[in-house]
């Protein structure tokens, strides 16, 4: 039997009993030994109660999505053995409690371990299920509990009874699963080829590293999931910079404040979800109007109202792009994956700042809380842009002009405290001072003004967005946004090992949308295939209304990201028509 | 020469009035709280460059536009948490808030109690004139009960906010009340209110002389705080804004406590540079 190192493994029981930590410590235990990962997870809105599932795939080289099917499923708990019985591969392997559930049969391999019975009778510490079940799998599949001791540790440090009971489960699972059961599936990790240190961290995680990297230093907030963690990392980090973190009363407060705090001179950020944005859509329009920098990151959830808030969708492209009344500059800003949220939500920062606009960060519910082994970037390589200062020549005037008309459309922006720089910024249609008393006259010369940044902006994205992964002469081609990212080069990954010529294109900046860097890669492709986490296709909609395009969509809108295969059938189905 | 003195900037009222003309009707109460603000700056020898005035949408949400100070004219309601933002990156800064009764009693109703609440240090000088002026002449937040307006031609059905009240309520540290017709009176409160390290509230009767002229009214009730009257008393000061006939002005409620943007600059003793390796690391 040909040993797998590569696993994906599920674990499914109800909210509060420990599954998700059951499946961290695995993950975090693999990435310490030098492994990638990938992890998903998926729990009830619910704080206590309801089925949570999570799910890690591990391997020594780079996964990049959560993978085809399921591995190895664990069940805690009858519900969770019929939730995800299906999603077992062919030469899946099951382990469950016989004490909870009796499988229906037809798996190749199972394993059943009483953690229950463990957890109550033997330990006497019926919370140390979990654990049980951790010790379990490492045991299985060849982790050693040495690298799950250190984190069992660090998180129970302070509670000396906790960590030895918690040791005492781990333990004993793993004695249970190496003496007591008999290794019969080809999973194995072992010793990986090269061991590299990597960090370990969530979309929300990056985001927060990526802006305070860029500067930020004023974050206001709203708790909303799923996007919370932001405003938490912010709270904490922030003070210890110099920097303030306010959670607001509402999200319109919280974006009210960060423009304000831009206008005082801070890189300024707030963070929220799909409800969240719609209430500060007026607002957009006034960052917009008063050319006001400002970041507002979208961790889009499930819609459409209230919809699914712990589940995924890709379903607030529209309003990103449209929100509000009138024209008005902004950019959109789609990162691929948890490393890319740290380095997109810099360049969100960069282009705010550069083209004193809003620009909305679209990451999603399956990048705030998964995590990623991601290298340690080089962060000397990475540029921090800051706003256009007033020159000491513009401040002589006794009339600042804050709006000058420029080519580029970009003016001087000066900081509260300056002298000869003051000004008023303005909602209404104004001149180049600010003054609002001729907004017809002014209407005129400030709308392409406003807009050449818009250009200027589509400039820079296109020359650095558009990297195309696969066949140089590919006849299919894939455009992607946002978290799709991994999913789509593994679905074109198969393909090319298929024999099939594909490549994919996945622009980080939506709008302004580089369309001529994508029009060259339409025209060099017989069919384009446009995969997205949405009912109708907005992505799809859009870039024809952009570019001369015929897509052939792929949607889901099942809560849960794409699996490879789901995009490589489409692309077997196109390659086999045409 | 002291070296204090010798920093002292000294500009008269008219330094801080910007060369755009107010747009509000002539005899408009709100021409008294500008006044008023020019020679509260003046006399506490702001510089020009250290002021922010913020408003929301409405007549007297005009206001930064009329002085020579930083402003910004914002959306309805929403004049607050924009000054909150500005206050908490520059404390240094004053930063006065303006805006009418819709602005911070309807619209953005939600906004005032909780700046009360966090006392940061703004200076909001509402304008109420019971009347919406700049759509003309509906009903407002604090029009009386049974006042017949366009909107409202079988008359007001709600009762109408307390805007002291709630202030006082919400835990503003520093409430004050003026009168347009009182400019002297006025200034003072202005002044106290900059002063007062914390959020200080000053509501104005600030009548709309187009749509519903209320000096004569206001002329009859308005009497000044009671010589007896201890500001540091709530109970005191609520009775005070809950008399039935009688328009108390003057300093209603004072009561210092610390400031929101000082705590909030204060949790950390020692500010860092960030150190993004060092930060990342944290993960590996």
């Amino acid at each position: 039997m040909t040993t797998r190192s590569e696993i994906i493994m599920r674990l499914g029981g109800e909210g509060g009993e420990g599954v998700i930590s059951a499946g961290d410590f695995f993950a975090q235990g693999s990435a310490r030994t030098g492994y990638h990962l990938f992890t998903f997870r998926t729990y009830p809105a619910e704080i206590k109660g309801g089925h949570a599932w999570y799910q890690v795939r591990v391997g020594p080289n780079p996964v990049r999505s959560m993978g085809d099917g399921v591995d190895v499923l664990v069940a805690f708990n009858a519900e969770a053995y019929f939730n995800h019985k299906d999603t077992l591969n062919p030469d899946g392997v099951l382990i469950y409690d016989p004490d909870t559930v009796t499988p229906a049969g037809g798996h190749k391999t199972v394993y059943p371990i009483p953690f229950n019975k463990i957890a109550k009778d033997e330990l006497n510490f019926f919370r140390g299920k979990n654990m049980v079940v951790t010790g379990a799998i490492a045991g299985l599949f060849g982790l050693e509990p040495s690298s799950l001791e250190g984190l069992i540790k660090q998180r129970f440090h302070r509670r000396p009874e906790l960590l030895e009971q918690n040791l005492r489960a781990l333990y004993n699972g793993y004695d249970f699963a190496r003496k007591k059961l008999e290794k019969q599936d080809p999973f194995y990790l072992g010793e990986p080829a090269t061991r590299v240190a990597r960090l370990v961290l969530s979309g929300n995680d990056a985001i927060v590293a990526g802006a305070l990297f860029a500067g930020c230093r004023y974050y206001a907030g709203y708790p909303i999931t799923p996007a919370s963690e932001i405003l938490e990392g912010m709270a904490k980090e922030l003070p210890k910079l110099g920097g303030v973190s306010l959670q607001a009363e509402d999200e319109i407060a919280s974006i009210g404040s960060v423009i304000g705090a831009s206008f005082a001179g801070a890189k300024a950020m707030t963070a929220t979800s799909g409800p969240g944005l719609a209430l500060m859509t007026e607002f957009l329009g006034y960052a917009g109007m008063s050319e006001t920098p400002c970041v507002i990151v979208d961790a889009q959830r499930s819609g459409p109202s209230t919809g699914m808030p712990t589940k995924l969708e890709q379903g607030d492209l529209n309003h990103s792009l449209y929100a509000g009344h009138g024209d008005f500059p902004r950019a959109v800003i789609a990162p691929g994956s948890v490393g890319d949220c740290f380095f997109q939500i810099i360049n969100a920062f960069n282009m705010a700042e550069r083209y004193q606009l809003p620009v909305i960060f679209l990451s999603d519910q399956s990048l705030s809380h998964r995590t990623e082994a991601v290298t340690m970037p080089d962060l000397g390589k990475i540029k921090v842009t800051d706003r256009l200062q007033p020159s000491a020549a513009d401040l002589k005037n006794s009339h600042f002009q804050r709006y000058r008309l420029t080519a580029s459309g970009i003016s001087p922006m000066s900081v509260p405290g300056t002298p000869g720089g003051m000004y008023v910024a303005p909602g209404l249609e104004h001149d180049e001072l600010g003054h609002v008393d001729n907004p017809l006259e002014s209407h005129l010369k400030m709308m392409p003004k406003r807009q050449a940044k818009v250009e200027a902006c589509r400039q820079e994205a296109s020359r650095d967005c558009c990297a195309r992964y696969g066949d140089p002469d590919a006849k299919i081609g894939l455009i992607g946004w946002g978290s799709t990212e991994g999913a789509i080069q593994e679905a074109v990954d198969r393909a090319r090992a298929a024999g099939h010529k594909v490549a994919a294109l996945h622009p980080k900046v939506v709008y302004p949308l580089p369309f001529e860097e994508i029009q060259r890669f339409v025209d060099s492709v017989s069919h384009v295939i446009v995969p997205e986490v949405n009912f109708s296709g907005q992505f799809a909609r859009y870039l024809r209304t952009e570019v001369d395009v015929h897509p052939i969509r792929v949607n889901k809108y099942a809560g849960l990201p794409f699996m490879p295969r789901e995009i490589y059938r489409k692309i077997e189905e196109v390659a086999n028509h045409a | 020469m002291p070296e204090t003195m010798a920093q002292l900037i000294t500009l008269a009222p008219k330094d801080f009035r910007s060369e755009v003309k107010p747009t509000w009707c002539p005899g408009c109460g709100d021409f008294g709280v500008l006044s008023a603000t020019y020679k509260a700056l003046a006399d506490l020898h702001l510089k020009r460059e250290e002021v922010v005035v913020v408003s929301g949408i409405g007549c007297s949400s005009r206001f930064p536009y009329f002085l020579s100070t930083y402003g910004m004219h914002t959306l309805h309601g929403r004049a607050l948490p924009v000054a909150t933002g500005i206050k908490l990156t520059r404390p240094d800064l004053t930063v006065l808030a303006a805006g009418g009764d819709g602005d911070l009693f309807s619209i953005g109703a939600g906004h005032t109690p909780h700046a009360a609440a966090r006392n940061i240090d703004i200076c909001v000088l509402n304008m109420d004139n019971q009347t919406y002026g700049l759509t003309k002449a509906q009903a407002s937040p604090t029009s009386l009960l049974g006042h017949k307006s366009k909107s409202t031609p079988y008359g007001v059905i709600a009762q109408p906010m307390n805007p002291v009240l709630l202030a006082l309520a919400a835990g503003a540290s520093f409430v004050a009340r003026g009168y347009s017709a009182r400019p002297k009176l006025l200034t003072d409160m202005i002044k106290a209110g900059i002063t007062h390290k914390g959020f200080a509230f000053i509501h104005t009767q600030s009548p709309c002389v187009e749509f519903h002229n209320t000096f004569e009214y206001y002329d009859q009730r308005v009497e000044e705080v009671p010589a007896d009257h201890n500001p540091r008393d709530l109970e005191a000061a609520m009775r005070l804004a809950l008399h039935p006939d009688k328009f108390y002005v003057g300093i209603i409620y004072q009561n210092e406590r610390p400031t929101f943007e000082i705590t909030a600059h204060e949790f950390e003793q020692e500010v860092r540079p960030f150190d993004g390796a060092a930060y990342l690391s944290q993960f590996a």
